[in-house]
């Protein structure tokens, strides 16, 4: 774990759970794994505070435990699973793209409790929707109930492990801590319920809130139990199929920047047909004939089946390998490349694996040196390129003069982005008579910004805090301001008084107040964008370790 | 000699520098003597950011997600500070009680069994199921339940630790206690077992009853 990581995992933290679970937090990701007793001792907590942060991390997956030999439970962090705090916002734009407002509201409710069972994730929604929506009007559950599904079909949300159902003997002490299990099988299965019910709204007339009260008086003397038909059944999102998401929306689009809209097109049915039947880490999908592919076209294309057969062969004879021939059967089939191969590397054709796909993220590199100038993406990707080059072949290649391409090589070098290769013509290193290479090694240079990446996301959010901490004053003048001026408006109260309440901030203060607001929301959305790039480092560092 | 050349020249390195590019003659940028500043200039702007519906949109998500979790009682607030004197206003500040309960319900079957604390039940929809001999305890709980509507979270704490120890009393489920029951009764400084609240004094005790009174 670096210390940018760190550090940014420390904000995310405090910024979503407050001081506490910060604090607890940062200890685990500090040291390691540890006990409960050792983690009180460290962070100078008391032990119920300790205890509630720990109820709160693992409720929403971000520590796990484990039942060491000696009887202790062991807690950890899961440092990549807070960074993915950060991405919430597109998981739920995600989810509304494709699901509408129910499955938006959803996938939220699920983020922000870290997990819930069916029922009550769909009584909530239905009640969220229903607010919303016109007076009288209410939201039926199996709306709710029917999206709910489709997300777990696409296992876009998944069950999470179960605790086991053993029938302990009295005499055995039960486990310190339960084992959670859950077959892969299993992890989609929607349990059958029948949830009939409507949204209801929070400000409900008191006589329905009376019957309710008879009513649960009764139940409870009657003695039934309230437990839901599917307790213990909890459901949690499930990130990595919104990353796959994320990286076929990245293909598809590199395709179409290099291709055509419609070729674009093809390769996103291929995609959506094999969605599910991919495992994760694959380097390509399945197998498709081109009479399937034919068949899942969407209805507004009506191509012809060789028009489909032309793109398919020019899609594969492509140089960049997005789509791989892989045999003739049913008109030919074909696989779509889903490794991040390179930035922009191509594969000699001596590879010895099958052929990984270089695809060029629309210039993500060249954003990244956009700091360094336009001449330095140039011979960037000339040294992605061509691999290793002199001195004086870069410029001749680069076509730059010697002395701009003299400077800007050596900014990369200072900044790790390239590095000087030696090749010693005899064996004692003579520097005259040995050549010195630059070359780009790719991994240390995508480990190196997305540390960088790190660091900036760690630096806007402090900026955005220390912002909001030096107009802490003005904000909540306006909010009290803001509050005066509803009431006084649900009591029906005239113009004048109004503009009267409205007058007690001046007008340097809103000024104030609209810079600030602004100045926020740039820097919001500054982080957004930055954790996109964080995306595209990470899966490729990742995808590239896994290789064999 | 080892040292011998150093100074002559523009300083000699081991490698051979025409080979880097660093041609003879050519004047090096001065060397640094200090570290580099905190804020370099830029060079130049940082590209625009990109606008448009969907980053607005995310933008408008990601605040309602900052605002939402702050309301939520997964955000751990710490406990106010103690204050010296216990005023007779702090009754009737609407702070939320800061003690050591959990505010909301996790499913203790998926948790360690060491990290079980007290909940706090909320006032509305008490899901505890009754057995049907509890009546008479029932409806004197019901009776102080409605009576505490409208008062403070923190004497609505102390009945429902009159209702734990009840129910402790029933022998269900023990919680973990971590807490002096006598400390938490009322808060106050003083240790009721030594409280006399002097009814014992005076003409109403039976020992005396025989004598006038002056």
């Amino acid at each position: 774990m670096t210390q940018a990581e760190l550090r940014l995992c420390s904000l995310l933290l405090q910024e979503h759970f407050g001081e506490i679970v910060e604090k607890v937090g940062n200890s685990l990701l500090r040291t390691g794994p540890r006990p409960l007793r050792l983690l009180v001792g460290d962070t100078g907590l008391l032990p119920d505070q300790v205890k509630k942060a720990l109820c709160v991390l693992i409720q929403h997956n971000l520590v796990r435990y484990e039942v060491q030999p000696r009887g202790s439970v062991e807690y950890e962090a899961r440092s990549e699973r807070i960074l993915r705090i950060l991405r919430y916002p597109r998981y739920i734009y995600t989810a509304k793209t494709l699901y509408g407002d129910p499955g938006e509201l959803l996938v939220e409710e699920l983020l922000l409790h870290g997990h819930l069972s069916m029922s009550c994730a769909v009584a909530r929604v239905a009640d969220r929707l229903t607010e919303t929506m016109e007076d009288g009007k209410t939201m039926d559950y199996s709306e709710v109930s029917s999206t709910f599904v489709r997300l777990a079909d696409t296992h876009f949300i998944q069950r999470c492990p179960m605790v086991p159902e053993s029938s302990r003997s009295a005499k055995a002490p039960p486990p310190p801590a339960p084992a959670l299990a859950i077959a892969e099988k299993d992890m989609y299965v929607v349990p059958r319920l029948s949830l009939v019910g409507k949204g209801k709204r929070r400000h409900s007339c008191d006589e329905e809130e009376k019957e309710e009260h008879k009513a649960k008086r009764q139940k409870q003397e009657g003695g039934t139990s309230e437990t839901p038909p599917d307790d213990g059944i909890y459901w949690q999102v499930n990130l990595e199929r919104f990353h796959q998401h994320f990286r076929d929306q990245a293909l598809v689009s590199a395709v179409a920047s290099r291709m055509d809209q419609t070729s674009s097109e093809v390769v996103r049915t291929m995609l959506r047909m094999s969605e599910v039947t991919t495992a994760s880490g694959a380097s390509h999908t399945q197998p498709l004939s081109s009479n399937e592919i034919f068949r899942s076209l969407p209805a507004g294309y009506n191509i012809g089946k060789q028009v489909l057969d032309q793109y398919l062969a020019l899609l594969a004879d492509d140089p960049l390998e997005f789509v791989g021939k892989s045999g003739d059967s049913g008109g030919g089939t074909y696989t779509v490349s889903i490794l991040w191969g390179e930035l922009g590397v191509t594969r000699g054709p001596g590879a010895a694996w099958a052929p990984p796909s270089p695809f060029q993220h629309p210039s993500l590199i060249p954003l990244l040196l956009h700091r360094f100038g336009s001449r330095c993406a140039r011979i960037f990707r000339l040294l992605l390129r061509k691999k290793h080059l002199e001195q004086k072949q870069v410029e001749d290649f680069a076509m730059i003069p010697a002395k701009e391409a003299k400077d800007m090589l050596y900014r990369m070098l200072s900044e790790n982005l390239v590095s000087l290769q030696e090749i010693p013509k005899t064996p004692d290193h003579a520097p005259s008579r040995t050549f010195y290479l630059y070359t780009v090694n790719v991994m240390a240079a995508a480990r190196m910004l997305l540390h960088r990446c790190y660091k900036s996301v760690a630096n806007l959010m402090e900026r955005r805090q220390h912002e909001m901490r030096e107009n802490k004053r003005l904000l909540e003048k306006s909010q009290r301001v803001e509050a005066i001026l509803a009431s006084m408006q649900a009591t029906g109260a005239e113009a004048a008084q109004l503009h009267e309440v409205e007058e007690m901030i001046t007008g340097p203060e809103r000024q104030q107040l609209e810079t600030l607001k602004r100045n926020v929301n740039k820097i919001d959305a500054s982080e957004n964008q930055v954790d996109e790039t964080i995306f595209v480092l990470e899966s490729f560092i990742e995808s590239t370790m896994k290789r064999p | 000699m080892a040292g011998r050349g150093r100074g002559r020249g523009r300083g000699q390195m081991t490698f051979n520098v025409e080979a880097v590019g660093i041609g003879k003659g050519d004047a090096l940028p001065p060397p640094t003597l200090q570290p580099s500043p905190l804020f370099p200039a830029l060079e130049r702007r940082a590209a625009p950011l990109p606008g448009g519906e969907e980053g607005e949109y995310m933008l408008a998500l990601k605040q309602e997600l900052r605002r939402a979790m702050r309301g939520l009682p997964y955000f751990v607030k710490p406990g106010a500070p103690r204050r010296d004197i216990e005023r007779y206003s702090d009754k009737y500040q609407l702070s939320s009680p800061v003690d050591s309960a959990i505010d909301w319900n996790p499913d203790w079957r998926r948790l360690p069994r060491e990290l079980k604390i007290r909940v706090r039940r909320l006032r509305k929809g008490r899901t505890v199921p009754l057995v049907p001999k509890q009546h008479v305890a029932l409806d004197k709980e019901e009776t102080i339940k409605k009576l505490e509507s409208l008062e403070k979270k923190e004497e609505e704490v102390t009945s429902e630790e009159e209702e734990e120890k009840e129910e402790e009393e029933e022998g269900k489920e023990e919680e973990e206690e971590e807490y002096d029951e006598e400390e938490h009764e009322e808060e106050t400084d003083y240790v009721l077992s030594y409280f006399d609240n002097g009814e014992s004094f005076g003409p109403d005790s039976d020992d005396n009853g025989d004598e006038a009174v002056y």
